[in-house]
């Protein structure tokens, strides 16, 4: 691919940011940019603070201190702008919720309903612009959902409600993908059908940022890779980042104490 | 103004009362004949209002789990009535300023201790309920308490049927026209927050939402049962359907049912009203339960059963 287009800010910048836990620090000095336009891996042990930088990024937690920065921008304006998607881990829903997949993906639109005429948006969001159903047909037909448009969302295996929600995600046409384990308990068939589909976003311009423990895939897909516990420990190609040196570093991360100096790459 | 609004709102209370008398009208005498009565005829609207509305916000309450703030707003309330009496103020307000300052309490408590929701929350309506009974001791007889506590639909008069109709209208209007925000908070609040909502405004909404309901329906069936009007047909109507708009109206519908067959018992056997209205909806929640198509027990049986047979042939 090439790399002529200009991208004046990066996707997410990430200065010097702390988070907690009830006291517990998950983030410590923090400082990084996701580069816009290119598919970000997140790679990190469990309770590294990966999530976590979703979560402040999503405005569900707060940075003790430190900022952050979507395409320039304060990230509360750029969510009211459409800016980010994201993709839920698949514990996060409420699967027992009485709604049918494509209703589902359609949630993924009401941002973009708020431009749509005043009587329609007092109707049911059934009836809707039909632009909208045309996107969520869309994005069904690109993970192969569209037979099961009308199920409930109960039903569903395990990679079909990836598919969902990675439809839901697709479904608001952000430039910015936010993906939290987006192959997480996934069929085989599943896991290439979501990384073509991400693939296929990436090339298209938009950025993909994605939280994994999957480095095969990483390895395959990604541009960069963020090696993450609970601060930076390296970002870089992922030839650079994706070797045993380094992952053993990652997972020592967490023990050391926050003086040692840390390795950019 | 008060007085221009008054005379509207009993207006519309009459015309309803009117049509509704229509209706009951077509039912053989043996049925209808309570409803003779004019205390009978506003207690029949009052059932159906405070159904409706039940029904409605029970579909959030046990979708979002909330059961348990639900049950806390509703005890909370009781000190507000108190205190709204001592004031002399309107008691409605006094319920509904203490139902939010509690869930704010709540909210507060769970965010910045080390205290978990569930505790918060017992903490809280404890509290209130507590504070509540010992002010209405030193002011009222028990019969007040036990109406407050229980309801008594029979003896609604024209005040508080206004109120309970102006509730439903507003919860009726708030659910219609944020429709999509509410229901992407109580499904996903984290998509709601993905796509821009202020999620802390729809929380606090939906809770205010819940209050006026509770606020509603006390002098019905009380603040004690109140909190089964709001997850009985929720949960009764989630073990019918797979669809949302489908689970409201049937959940309205067991709210509406419960509420006319318990105030009809409780008139014919001379029952506790809010008493009967409650053991009316349980008794639809546990049909739905046994004969529910896809959740229930019945049907679950009878699959288990023929699961092998189909399987292997």
């Amino acid at each position: 691919m090439n790399d002529t287009t200009p991208h004046p800010a990066p996707a997410v910048e990430v200065h010097h940011v702390y988070a907690a836990y009830h006291g517990q620090p998950v983030l410590e000095d923090v400082d990084v940019d996701l580069p816009a336009g290119q598919w970000t891996a997140i790679i990190g042990p469990n309770g590294a603070g990966k999530s976590t930088l979703f979560r402040i990024l999503l405005g569900v937690m707060k940075a003790l201190r430190g900022r952050v920065r979507v395409l320039g921008e304060d990230p509360a304006s750029q969510r009211r702008a459409g800016v980010m998607a994201y993709m839920a881990q698949q514990e996060a829903v409420e699967w027992d919720f009485p709604i049918s997949v494509k209703d589902t993906v359609l949630t993924g639109r009401y941002g973009h309903m708020h431009g749509d005429a005043f009587w329609r948006r007092i109707l049911p969001p059934r009836w809707c612009d039909p632009r909208h159903w045309a996107v969520v047909r869309q994005c069904l037909e690109a993970v192969n959902m569209l037979d099961h448009a009308d199920r409930p969302i109960g039903a569903l295996s395990g990679g079909q409600k990836k598919r969902v929600l990675l439809a839901r995600a697709l479904a608001q046409e952000a430039r910015i993908l936010l993906l939290d384990e987006p192959l997480a308990g996934v069929d085989a068939a599943s896991e290439h059908l979501i990384m073509e589909v991400l693939d296929g976003e990436r090339r298209s311009g938009h950025t993909v940022i994605m939280v994994t423990h999957d480095m095969e895939s990483a390895r395959r897909y990604a541009d960069k890779v963020l090696l993450l516990n609970r601060r930076v420990v390296g970002m870089g190609i992922p030839e650079h980042m994706l070797v045993d040196e380094m992952l053993a570093r990652t997972a020592a991360a967490g023990w050391m104490r926050s003086h040692e100096p840390m390795v950019e790459a | 103004m008060m007085v221009w609004f008054e005379t509207l709102g009993r207006a519309m209370i009459d015309t309803l009362i009117a049509g509704l008398m229509v209706i009951v009208g077509v039912f053989p005498e043996a049925l209808s004949a309570p409803f003779d009565y004019a205390f009978m005829q506003r207690a029949l609207l009052t059932s159906i209002l405070v159904g409706a509305i039940c029904g409605l916000l029970s579909c959030f309450v046990v979708l979002k789990r909330w059961s348990l703030l639900g049950d806390a707003i509703s005890h909370a309330v009781l000190p507000g009535v108190a205190i709204a009496y001592l004031l002399g103020w309107p008691f409605f307000i006094g319920a509904f300023l203490a139902g939010a300052v509690s869930a704010l309490g709540i909210g507060a408590l769970e965010r910045h201790t080390r205290i978990k929701s569930d505790a918060a929350m017992g903490l809280m309506f404890t509290f209130a309920f507590a504070l509540g009974v010992v002010i209405i001791g030193k002011i009222a007889t028990n019969t007040h308490l036990m109406h407050i506590l229980f309801g008594n639909v029979l003896g609604v008069q024209y005040p508080a049927l206004m109120l309970t109709l102006f509730s439903g209208v507003v919860a009726l209007m708030a659910v219609w026209i944020f429709y999509r925000p509410l229901v992407l908070y109580t499904f996903d609040p984290m998509q709601a927050r993905a796509l821009g909502f202020n999620t802390s405004v729809v929380h606090y909404g939906l809770i205010l939402l819940l209050t006026l309901t509770i606020v509603a329906s006390l002098e019905t069936v009380g603040i004690i049962l109140v909190v089964a009007m709001l997850i009985t047909p929720g949960a009764t109507a989630h073990l019918l359907t797979e669809r949302l708009t489908t689970m409201m109206l049937l959940s309205v519908g067991t709210g509406v049912l419960s509420a006319v067959l318990g105030l009809y018992l409780s008139f014919q056997f001379d029952l506790a009203s809010g008493g009967a209205i409650v053991l009316v909806a349980t008794a639809l929640f546990t049909v739905a339960l046994l004969a529910a198509p896809r959740h229930g027990l019945v049907g679950r049986w009878w699959r288990r059963r023929q699961g092998p047979g189909t399987t292997t042939s």
